[in-house]
């Protein structure tokens, strides 16, 4: 009687331990889990700012000036202006410059 | 004994029961105490649970992000990032003078102005810098002084600016929209924030998720049907035109003529949404929508219309407009020139409020009465915008002839821009009233049936010699395309007479005329000078606005002669340009 309860008593010991161990693990790795989702959350609010980073430079206005300033770019006028139908066919219209 | 004769109390003889009621009493006392101390511990668990609990325990907020608003590129014209306040509680401030400098530099203030601010003892919370960005208050937070905090906030971002104003609005200081889209979609950006009980450990981390008490919801993605770059062009040309014109002010709106999804929408005077520290009530007006003009001759196509469609006149029937002036009920109505006898197309072509005028005599007043409100005229837009107007179209029960007669010609009734431009939604859907949409639509409504196709067919060759030579518009032509539209000068009313000087230039068309995909209405108001019709003033914007949208969307040319090149083949120009330039 006395041995079995001897051994009932070590195995509820060990159990106990399992639970603290496993518990402790648990709060370990929710503790990750947290810092990883602050981290996307940190992720998400830099991806924002750089859509608005993106999204000022950009800006038409801002396109347009640099390519027509700096890079001397201008509209395609109609005499330089080719239309090519489906086939890959000029369909109307020369091109402007030979 | 040598006490008892010092302190005279002890000599007093006590009766003993006194001594037994005391000890009764302290019994009495510990048995209370054991029975509340078995009753917490026992029966009622929970009180001290929940004590226990408050010590580790801590419900933390969960912020929710105010939903972005997108073009139908996915372009970003509203969006939220977070920032940050810093604030001091001046009494726990404890910095060296070369810490108070360091500051100052990353918050760029003046030294003086921030040691001022540290010496307000006197108040708990004061905000050093508010919203400045998570960089910035990183390197603040790095100089570890005591008693700087931050905090975190949203600021609302519009990265198109200007361009986008009026469609998108903007929100106040406490994230709800107050103008635009963002009033107009306040429920679905809103988000909602949310909380959650969680355990913190000794060195302030998160063990433990105990419950979710209220889940966040952030506030969802808003897609407008608006195109930024059509945007932008409107914007550009508009903008130049009111400047050129010294003009009060202008719209422009661009409607998809397949399914009525407003493709742009801009007004001037503009405002700067991210700096709104000057705005002005006349800025943040989005004319388009809310304030009313008289259209004059764009609504001509509509009258001339309906009387085809009822078989009253034909395209070649000749209508007398001699000597250019004509009494109604008394009442004079002019043509700017005098034209003498002039076919139903050529009414229009050449904008005879005389001939336009004698056609709507000849309709019954119901008829006409109706077809307007069935047009959208005189009926608020179902766009969700805030502040659409409804219109003035007095009810057709209360026509007098002479009324009858202005009308056709568009004076006696006001309308919105976008009403007049949704109204020509008829012409490009074989008859069809298509609804309007703010937001990106996935598929083309059907839309109400108020006209025949052919008539619809036969008024659209008439709107295209408008832009002929011999029209009233032919700065409103576009090289490569076919269009069509109709021009309109009207005096403005001003307490109720028309004012000498003061005009409405406006110009609705549509193009290409084969197959048409955009409408652009333009109005121009008050604009300076002598060349104040509508031809010269808002056709060359329609053209510009028009010829630039269909080569940015890389819509083939159905008139390629127009451009000036040479034809490979004889047999395809031909059958792509059926003599529609043709003066008429």
């Amino acid at each position: 009687m006395g041995r079995v309860n001897a051994l009932l008593l070590a195995a509820v010991i060990a159990c106990a331990l399992g639970v603290i161990t496993s518990q402790h693990r648990a709060r370990k790795l929710f503790a990750e889990l947290d810092a990883e989702q602050a981290a996307a959350k940190k992720l998400d609010e830099e991806w924002t700012q750089l859509q608005l980073e993106q999204g000022t430079w950009a800006t038409h206005k801002r396109v347009e000036a640099v390519a027509s300033r700096q890079l001397g770019m201008r509209f395609a006028d109609p005499d330089t202006t080719v239309i090519i139908d489906r086939a890959g066919v000029p369909a109307a219209g020369a091109p402007g410059r030979p | 004994m040598k006490y008892e004769k010092r302190t005279p109390e002890l000599r007093l003889k006590l009766e003993g029961w006194r001594s037994r009621f005391v000890l009764v009493l302290a019994m009495l006392g510990f048995a209370v105490l054991v029975g509340r101390a078995f009753y917490l511990q026992g029966m009622d668990t929970s009180f001290l649970q929940a004590k226990g609990e408050e010590r580790y325990a801590r419900v933390i907020e969960m912020p929710a992000s105010r939903g972005p608003v997108k073009d139908r590129n996915g372009n970003p014209l509203a969006i939220s990032t977070p920032v940050e306040s810093i604030w001091i509680s001046p009494d726990d401030v404890e910095a060296r003078s070369a810490q108070v400098l360091a500051l100052a530099r990353v918050l760029d203030m003046g030294g003086a102005e921030l040691r001022q601010k540290i010496a307000s003892k006197d108040r708990q919370f004061v905000y050093l810098k508010r919203q400045i960005s998570p960089d910035r208050a990183a390197k603040v937070m790095a100089l570890r002084i005591p008693g700087v905090f931050e905090q975190r906030e949203y600021r609302r971002y519009y990265p198109a600016g200007a361009i986008m104003a009026h469609v998108v609005g903007f929100t106040g200081v406490d994230d709800n929209g107050q103008e635009g889209v963002e009033l107009a979609e306040q429920a679905r950006l809103a988000g909602t924030p949310g909380s959650r009980r969680v355990i913190r450990d000794r060195k302030g981390r998160i063990v433990e998720d105990v419950e979710s008490v209220r889940a966040p919801r952030d506030g969802e993605e808003v897609d407008l049907a608006v195109d930024e770059r059509l945007q932008y062009l409107a914007h550009r040309e508009l903008r130049a035109a009111v400047a050129a014109h010294h003009a009060k002010g202008g719209s422009l709106v661009i409607l998809d003529a397949r399914t009525g999804e407003i493709l742009a929408l801009v007004n001037m005077p503009d405002f700067n949404p991210n700096n709104r520290a000057n705005l002005m009530p006349r800025e943040t007006r989005n004319r388009s929508v809310t304030d009313l003009f008289e259209p004059g001759s764009t609504m001509k196509p509509f009258t001339i219309a309906a009387a085809l469609d009822d078989g009253i006149v034909k395209p070649d029937t000749v209508i007398d407009t001699a000597p250019g002036w004509i009494r109604i009920d008394g009442w004079p109505i002019h043509d700017s020139h005098p034209h003498g006898l002039l076919t139903v197309s050529q009414i229009i072509q050449v904008s005879s409020n005389i001939g336009t005028a004698k056609i709507m005599l000849r309709e019954p007043r119901e008829r006409m009465g109706t077809l307007l409100r069935e047009l959208g005229f005189g009926v608020a837009p179902r766009i969700g915008f805030p502040g659409a107007a409804k219109g003035l179209l007095r009810p057709w029960t209360e026509w007098r002839p002479v009324e009858q007669a202005t009308i056709a010609y568009g004076q006696g009734i006001s309308v919105s821009l976008l009403q007049l431009a949704r109204a020509y939604t008829v012409f490009t859907n074989d008859g069809r009233l298509l609804p309007l949409s703010l937001l990106k639509r996935d598929s083309a409504p059907i839309g109400k049936p108020l006209y025949t196709a052919r008539t619809v067919h036969e008024v659209t060759r008439m709107l295209e010699r408008v832009v002929a030579p011999g029209g009233t518009a032919p700065l409103a032509q576009v090289p490569g395309y076919r269009v069509a539209g109709k021009t309109g000068t009207a005096l403005k009313p001003e307490n109720g007479r028309y004012v000498e000087g003061k005009y409405v230039s406006s110009f609705v068309g549509f193009g290409p005329v084969s197959d048409p995909r955009f409408i652009v209405a333009v109005m121009i108001d008050e604009p300076e000078g002598l060349r104040n019709f509508g031809g010269d003033v808002a056709a060359p914007v329609f053209a510009s606005v028009m010829g630039s949208a269909l080569r940015l969307l890389s819509i083939p040319p159905d008139a390629p002669q127009t451009l000036n090149v040479k034809a490979l083949e004889r047999g395809e120009l031909e059958a792509n340009a059926p003599g529609a330039r043709a003066p008429g």
